[in-house]
């Protein structure tokens, strides 16, 4: 089996794009993403994408919730 | 606020803090919740095949651009991407404005929204590709690809 034939597919790469970029992925998914993504030209162009789009959120995060609330939750979470 | 005015009258802790959040996430929903509407039911197997980055590079809204994506995102304003978050269901909204905008952990969001860990996980991801559709439709609907290189 050649090593193209090992690799996972577009669709599961890019469902994964999001947990690699959080680091949430086992060791063994990691390597199966790297591996696909040092072959697949689009699904590089997914990855950056996803990195924008954390990016985008996180910019405009700031106003979503007022901070006192923001500071409810924090210390609520402390708690429980 | 209004969860500490009352916090004596409860005898058990664990029930106050349960109470507590409850409150506060009340709170942040409603904070949210205004000027939301429900967006029509889209087949799940279309929502997670859905790809913004694909989607741009296919229908080439901007033509004129160097950079597409990135002016895509761009083009959205504070408010337009306010009205594009209340375009998700409610259930789809909280992870994702928990995780991604205020950068609580999933285990965190887990407990704020008493859910297990596996459906958090399971709707950040949907919830994403909801948010990706919703900006596609919403850049649709409004005049924001026209307008968005004045901003």
């Amino acid at each position: 089996m050649s090593a193209d034939e090992r690799m996972i597919p577009c669709s599961q790469a890019v469902r994964k794009l999001w947990d690699y970029l959080d680091q949430r992925l086992s060791p063994e998914e990691h390597a199966e993403v790297e591996k696909h993504l040092a072959f697949c030209r689009r699904c590089c162009g997914e990855m950056e994408f996803a990195k924008e789009l954390q990016g985008f959120l996180a910019s405009h995060g700031a106003d979503e919730i007022p901070p006192d609330v923001k500071e409810h939750l924090e210390r609520l979470v402390e708690e429980l | 606020m209004r969860a500490y005015r009352s916090f004596d009258s409860l005898e058990d802790r664990q029930a106050g803090l349960a109470w507590m959040q409850r409150i506060l996430v009340n709170v942040y929903r409603d904070q949210l919740r205004k000027g939301s509407r429900t967006v029509p039911e889209v087949p799940v197997e279309e929502i997670d095949e859905f790809s913004l980055y694909r989607t741009l590079a296919d229908e080439d809204p901007l033509p004129y651009s160097d950079s597409l994506h990135v002016d895509f995102l761009h083009s959205f304003g504070r408010e337009d991407v306010h009205a594009v978050l209340m375009r998700l269901p409610e259930i789809y909204r909280a992870p994702l404005v928990l995780r991604y905008m205020q950068g609580f952990s999933t285990k965190e969001i887990a407990k704020l929204l008493a859910a297990p860990l596996g459906t958090v996980l399971a709707r950040l991801h949907r919830g994403r590709k909801l948010f990706e559709k919703e900006l596609w439709d919403y850049a649709n609907e409004s005049d924001l690809l026209h307008t968005g290189a004045a901003r």
